[in-house]
């Protein structure tokens, strides 16, 4: 006998739609702004204060003037909004320093050069012309502060000589890496003490190439800032790589020293070494030595980093398992080829947040060398200041800077995010 | 499954003898004899911590040995750096945790020691590592990252890996220790293959299976030292020490 089928399926009801609470805009809402009580609370409070910062900021920043000549005139015009004409009238001067007006040109270029070069570097993928970023330090440094082009070129031609006389050694003669790179160190000095000076002399008579001399200590604004910035950035990182290397060597007195470098920065204000930079070094040094003042705030400024990037390259080397150094040993490399190959590029990415954080503090932290009467954005603003006619303004000034170089540190943060997941390869 | 037994020839590969070492003062072997000829296939077992896979790294020269010689093709392994890193390009080891490099796609990683170590062109070291890649039966993951391929799949990369520098001798450290139980069969498989083509082996393992079937040798170890070395057959039969006997009743109980 059939059993009594007490209810048989005749058409399909299609699948109702989520409810409205649970998708779009409220759904979202409702996820992630008012999930609880105490996050509702805090939604409120939240919009709350943005809304009353804004309702401030926005009709003293919209309504602002642009074209008076001294606080007084926008203090007179209408108190309650911002007076940027400080900015029209000496946005030059921030960008610049006292770099000599018809010379502009020359850090502007510097600058858009910069960008140039450091595209290959950020995205190798996509731009190949790493033949740029070698030759613009070079390019760079005859840009901003001029002179011969050739005094220049010379520290390229000395250095491809050597490098080349290195090659060849090993090509032809000696299997010996040590010995060859120390005959060819020997070949580089004696050109720079004997050769490079007359050769110099030489090509500025055959092909006189010059820019006018600008002094270091004519630099200034952001070009100051950038200056110090860029170049602590690129010669840290190699540094601070060596020393994590170092620190974690067999070698005791490669350890020692190490070490010690790193803790001694460590434990110095940054203040201190640049005062030690500006002040004191004349006493220790020759008298009649010449030693560019923005050179020694650049190397004060690279060993400091330097210090912190070793200890968060450290990290990223302690992160990495031993079977790493034990499979690329297997394999037969050798230290320096499993470092480069196999250890450093997961170290380094691993580190990435804390190498880019320490980035983004030297590139803060060039605003100390106002101390020592630099002038740089920061050194810049007390000197506008000081000027009668901007004497009392704040805000507009230092809002302006602010968000100068939160566009640099803002980009850099974005890139390592890009980084951090174009590296990516667990999934 | 009969044996083959074609390739065991007179020729010393590693020479060990009176070797000791020392982890501070833990004295992890003890006089340590041991020669291995070309072509033979040892398995190595005992109880953890008697300092089986410590002999193995050893050969290499992953640890250092205190006293005692061990040589390695006619090289003795001394502190000379050369040496070394000579007989660890011939000397290939397979790990327990794999140890890919992560960051490399599959074929990286089997390129990247012939290309740097042994100077192969790249053409030439992508067709080596594609054909070992094909002999684990893997080709098609050639393209991926070790993250994204099963614990089976990673080790036979790392087999492949290890083969790729052509090494006239292998070090297997617990290799299949790590893996879930259905992909022991898969990595085990691509060793027996090994081992029939005549590779030099030496093998620290649990799986006694695998030590009956291709074993021309089995060494059993307590204690930092070699307690007995039999063939396989007599090993499992008759073990003549009390330790082996003990040992091989709780690996073979259940």
């Amino acid at each position: 006998m059939m059993t009594k089928i007490a209810f048989v399926r005749k058409k399909e009801i299609p699948p109702s739609a989520p409810p409205i609470t649970e998708v779009g805009l409220i759904g979202w809402l409702r996820q992630n702004l008012f999930s609880s009580w105490l996050n509702s609370i805090l939604t409120v409070l939240s919009v709350y204060f943005i809304v009353v910062i804004l309702w401030d900021f926005i009709p003293w920043a919209y309504g602002g003037h642009w074209n008076t000549k001294s606080l007084r005139e926008c203090l007179d015009l209408d108190p309650d909004v911002a007076c940027f004409s400080v900015l029209t009238a000496r946005w030059k001067q921030l960008l610049f320093g006292l770099y000599p007006a018809e010379e502009y040109w020359r850090p502007t270029l510097t600058f858009m050069f910069l960008l140039l070069a450091i595209v290959p570097i950020l995205f190798p993928r996509f731009f190949r012309f790493f033949w740029f970023s070698i030759i613009y330090p070079g390019l760079a440094v005859w840009l901003l502060w001029g002179g011969s082009f050739w005094s220049i070129s010379i520290v390229y031609i000395g250095l491809t000589l050597g490098a080349l006389f290195f090659l060849s050694l090993i090509r032809r003669y000696l299997k010996n890496y040590m010995v060859a790179a120390i005959l060819a160190f020997l070949f580089t000095v004696v050109f720079f003490l004997f050769i490079s000076n007359p050769l110099v002399g030489l090509l500025n008579v055959i092909l006189p190439i010059s820019l006018p001399f600008v002094e270091s200590l004519k630099m200034g604004g952001f070009t100051l800032s950038l200056i110090v910035g860029v170049t602590g950035i690129v010669a840290s990182f190699p540094i601070g790589i060596l020393l994590a290397l170092g620190r974690q060597s067999n070698l005791p007195v490669i350890k020692m020293i190490c070490v010690g470098f790193i803790e001694f920065i460590r434990g110095v204000p940054l203040i201190t070494l640049l005062f030690v930079a500006s002040v004191l070094l004349n006493y220790f040094l020759p008298p009649g030595t010449n030693f560019d003042i923005v050179l020694r705030v650049v190397i004060m400024v690279t060993l400091f980093s330097a210090a912190y990037m070793a200890e968060v390259i450290r990290g990223g080397l302690a992160g990495l398992p031993l079977g790493q150094h034990e499979a690329s040993a297997s394999l037969g490399l050798t230290y320096w080829q499993s470092q480069r190959l196999i250890i450093m590029p997961q170290a380094l990415k691993i580190s990435i947040p804390g190498i880019v954080n320490t980035f983004i503090g030297l590139f803060k932290d060039t605003t100390l060398v106002s101390i020592i009467s630099l002038r740089d954005p920061v050194g810049l603003a007390s000197t506008i200041r000081a000027d009668q006619k901007w004497n009392g303004i704040y805000w507009e000034l230092y809002v302006a800077i602010g968000l100068m170089f939160f566009i640099f540190c803002w980009g850099m943060s974005q890139y390592s995010q890009y980084l951090e997941r174009k590296l990516k390869t667990d999934k | 499954m009969e044996k083959t037994k074609i390739n065991i020839t007179d020729e010393v590969a590693i020479h060990i003898s009176d070797m000791n070492k020392w982890f501070g003062n833990f004295h992890v072997l003890r006089d340590i004899n041991l020669e291995v000829r070309r072509g033979e296939r040892i398995v190595v077992c005992g109880p953890s911590g008697s300092g089986k896979s410590t002999l193995i790294r050893c050969i290499n020269r992953l640890e250092e040995h205190q006293k005692g010689s061990i040589i390695v093709d006619g090289t003795e392994l001394t502190t000379d750096l050369k040496n070394i890193d000579k007989i660890r390009s011939e000397v290939g080891m397979v790990f327990q945790h794999f140890n890919l490099f992560p960051h490399l796609t599959t074929l990286e990683n089997c390129t990247l020691a012939p290309m740097w170590v042994r100077e192969t062109p790249e053409k030439e070291a992508t067709e080596i590592a594609m054909e070992m890649l094909e002999k684990v039966k893997i080709p098609e993951q050639a393209h991926k990252y070790p993250g994204q391929l099963s614990g089976g799949q990673q080790q036979r990369v790392a087999i492949a890996r290890s083969l790729c520098m052509k090494p006239r001798i292998m070090l297997f450290d617990e290799v299949t220790s790590a893996l879930d139980p259905e992909m022991i069969k898969e990595v085990l498989d691509t060793m027996i293959q090994l081992a029939e083509e005549g590779m030099t082996m030496i093998c620290v393992t649990h799986e006694m299976g695998f030590a009956r079937q291709v074993a021309d040798r089995v060494i059993f170890m307590d204690d930092g030292q070699i307690v007995e070395q039999n063939e396989p057959e007599e090993f499992f039969k008759n073990p003549k020490s009390d330790r082996t006997k003990l040992f091989l009743s709780q690996i073979l109980g259940h």
